[in-house]
């Protein structure tokens, strides 16, 4: 009881100086859940950009790059698949459904992506969740355009907007805009914090028309210009989508399948099974990992060397106090207990405040960085691996509570008495 | 077995070069009153503490009770202490962050004394009864080395060493305390150091020994 009593009252009487060291540790720990759950997030994120489809197919290229160009906007395909090979397996028995994804354009940066309503019914992200209009309809005329949640809030359109589209994808092509069709704005999508909301989405046939009249790549002489308005849905054929995604009926036959396809006679394709792909591409972006963790570690290191000194220069202070209890009779053990237990609750009290402050950032700050960053905080606020670097943390504390305690015990008494305060 | 024994002590500051204290032999027996004087810097604070185990002599034994100091350790020395002697430092050392009862009590928490019940009277005897909840740091001098004293007696310990204990008391307080120090003394048989500039009070005591004489044998 004189034991809680001497602890508060003497840690409530060097109220500035505690409460700064709280705050110091306080700040750490806050500092290093925040970045941990980013961590989390952002792996989750990554890994979660999408779900439920089993195969990802395209012209042979390397796997990540498949993995990059369809799910992640990055890059360019070398090369395309026919519309033939592609209904080939859209009628696999095997396959439940499949989406056409036809890249190639860009609009003011942001890809386009031609696909048709399967993308709308059947694309998955984040385990179930599905792709669903802010406003408006999915794009069904040849001319219609749907702009992902980031485009629509950086360029602050609206439905109905006329847009002009840009050949090729990435920024070092010579872009030349499709100036001649325009097509107008039907739809938003709800942010989703994937790639999907830096894309644009158009239809197949609308791909199609913009380069009935473009030959091997390049832009038509304006006497072979074919007028937008001469163009009928029903009289479009396509020739070639650049992947498409791929759900099997059973996830047994995945395997199988993606071996049937990538042994395709008529065309060389390429399947890959996304998830294990996506922890290749992680696990090759461990590095951005491993700086993370190590700013954590860090952070904890400066914590710790923060309450040392705080903790040995209030000792320093209390050399005087600390004598006149041993004067009276506080053994060695008690002085030691007393001092580690005021540790032990400074760092408790920084670990709770470090924990409230960055639930509560988090809590607070989660819908803006939703809407700024498409950045989604994911799973747990706390792991089981968070409580576990805490509790180290208090034990930590403790110990280093224990440093000025013992040097505190080793000084001699007559010393102590005589500091003049 | 005398109460004190002390034989042969030497003692330097470690600061020091020569020895502040050379003292061939003090005893004080059980139940007395040894007023204790000298000069301002002749070393009675210094051998008082010696007495009570703060500083190690470097030469000699110290005996109270019949348990040689010596023999204890630090925290022995201290445990000792917080048992048996109640210290009333010269400068009262009082802990600023605690109020006038939790100060009294603290040797109460730490040695093996009983005496809670003594605290009422103790302080009414010395005239702080009033002020129980009040910090330390908002006391007079005066009343801060009424609480040092009331610290020092709580408990009754077998042995009570005053360094100064009246020197900011008034006439009336030193007497109350006095009186009450002899009350405690002589219910319970208590020995008492009791060191002062103030010859007046020296009657009182049942012994008066100049630190000087003591030292002087040795030369
Ligand atoms: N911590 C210390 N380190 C070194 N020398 C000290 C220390 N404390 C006291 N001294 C010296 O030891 C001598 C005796 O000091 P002490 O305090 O015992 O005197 P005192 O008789 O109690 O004096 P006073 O009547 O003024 O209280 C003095 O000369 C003093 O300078
Ligand atoms: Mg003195």
């Amino acid at each position: 009881m004189i034991f809680l009593r001497l602890a508060w009252k003497s840690l409530r009487n060097r109220l500035l100086a505690t409460s700064l060291t709280a705050l110091s540790i306080a700040l750490s720990v806050a500092l290093l859940l925040s970045v941990e759950r980013t961590r989390r997030a952002a792996e989750e994120g990554f890994m979660s950009a999408i779900s439920r489809t089993d195969l990802i197919v395209g012209g042979r290229t390397g796997p990540l790059q498949l993995i990059l160009y369809t799910v992640f906007n990055l890059g360019n395909a070398t090369h395309n698949i026919s519309w033939e090979s592609y209904q080939d397996w859209a009628k696999n028995p095997m396959v439940e459904w499949t989406i056409p994804y036809s890249l190639g354009d860009s609009y003011k940066g942001y890809r386009v992506v031609a696909t048709n309503g399967d993308f709308f019914t059947h694309y998955r992200f984040r385990g179930d969740r599905a792709v669903e209009f802010a406003e408006g309809v999915k794009p069904n005329g040849l001319w219609d355009v749907v702009l992902g949640a980031e485009v629509a809030r950086r360029l602050s359109h609206r439905v109905g907007d006329d847009i002009v589209l840009s050949h090729g994808a990435t920024k070092g092509e010579s872009f030349q805009d499709h100036r001649d069709k325009p097509f107008k704005i039907t739809g938003f999508l709800r942010p989703t914090g994937t790639p999907i909301d830096r894309s644009v989405y158009i239809t197949l046939p609308g791909m199609e028309a913009l380069h009935i009249d473009w030959q091997d790549g390049a832009a038509p002489t304006a006497a072979k210009r074919v007028a937008a308005d001469s163009l009928k849905v029903e009289n479009l054929k396509i020739h070639t989508i650049t992947a498409f995604f791929l759900r099997t009926k059973s996830r047994i036959e995945t395997l199988r399948l993606q071996r049937e396809i990538n042994t395709y006679k008529e065309e060389p394709l390429l399947a890959i099974i996304p998830g294990a792909t996506l922890q290749e591409l992680w696990h090759s972006l461990g590095y951005a990992e491993r700086v993370l963790r190590l700013i954590s570690a860090l952070v904890v290191v400066v914590g710790f060397a923060a309450m040392l000194i705080a903790l040995t220069t209030t000792l320093n202070e209390r050399r005087r106090e600390m004598a006149i209890l041993r004067s009276l009779g506080a053994g060695g053990g008690r002085m030691v207990g007393l001092l580690v237990f005021e540790s032990g609750l400074l760092t408790l009290a920084g670990i709770a405040g470090g924990t409230a402050l960055s639930l509560g950032a988090f809590a607070a700050l989660g819908p803006w960085l939703e809407n700024e960053f498409g950045f989604y905080l994911v799973g747990p606020a706390l792991t089981g691996i968070d409580l576990l670097v805490l509790t180290g943390i208090f034990l930590g504390g403790l110990l280093i509570g224990l440093v000025p305690a013992v040097r505190a015990q080793r000084q001699a008494l007559k010393d102590g008495l005589s500091v003049r305060t | 077995m005398s109460l004190i024994e002390v034989s042969h002590v030497e003692f330097t500051y470690p600061s020091g070069r020569a020895p502040v204290l050379r003292l061939p032999e003090f005893r004080v027996e059980k139940g007395e009153r040894i007023f204790l004087f000298g000069p301002s810097g002749t070393g009675k604070t210094t051998f008082l503490e010696i007495m009570a185990g703060v500083l190690r002599p470097q030469k000699g034994s110290v005996r109270i009770l019949g348990q040689d100091l010596g023999a204890l350790s630090p925290a022995g020395r201290d445990r000792f202490r917080a048992d048996h002697i109640g210290y009333i430092f010269q400068s009262f050392n009082l802990i600023p962050y605690l109020n006038v009862r939790e100060n009294i009590e603290l040797p109460l928490h730490f040695g093996s004394r009983p005496g809670k019940n003594q605290l009422d009277h103790l302080v009414k005897s010395l005239g702080i009864g009033d002020l129980l909840a009040r910090p330390v740091t908002e006391l007079s001098v005066g009343q801060q080395q009424r609480v040092a004293v009331a610290r020092a007696l709580i408990g009754s310990p077998e042995l009570i060493l005053a360094d100064e204990p009246t020197s900011a008391l008034d006439m009336d307080h030193r007497e109350r305390f006095l009186k009450l120090l002899f009350d405690l003394a002589g219910e319970s048989q208590t020995t008492v150091v009791f060191v002062s500039h103030d010859r007046s009070i020296q009657k009182l005591f049942t012994r008066a020994v100049s630190l000087a004489d003591l030292q002087a044998v040795t030369a």
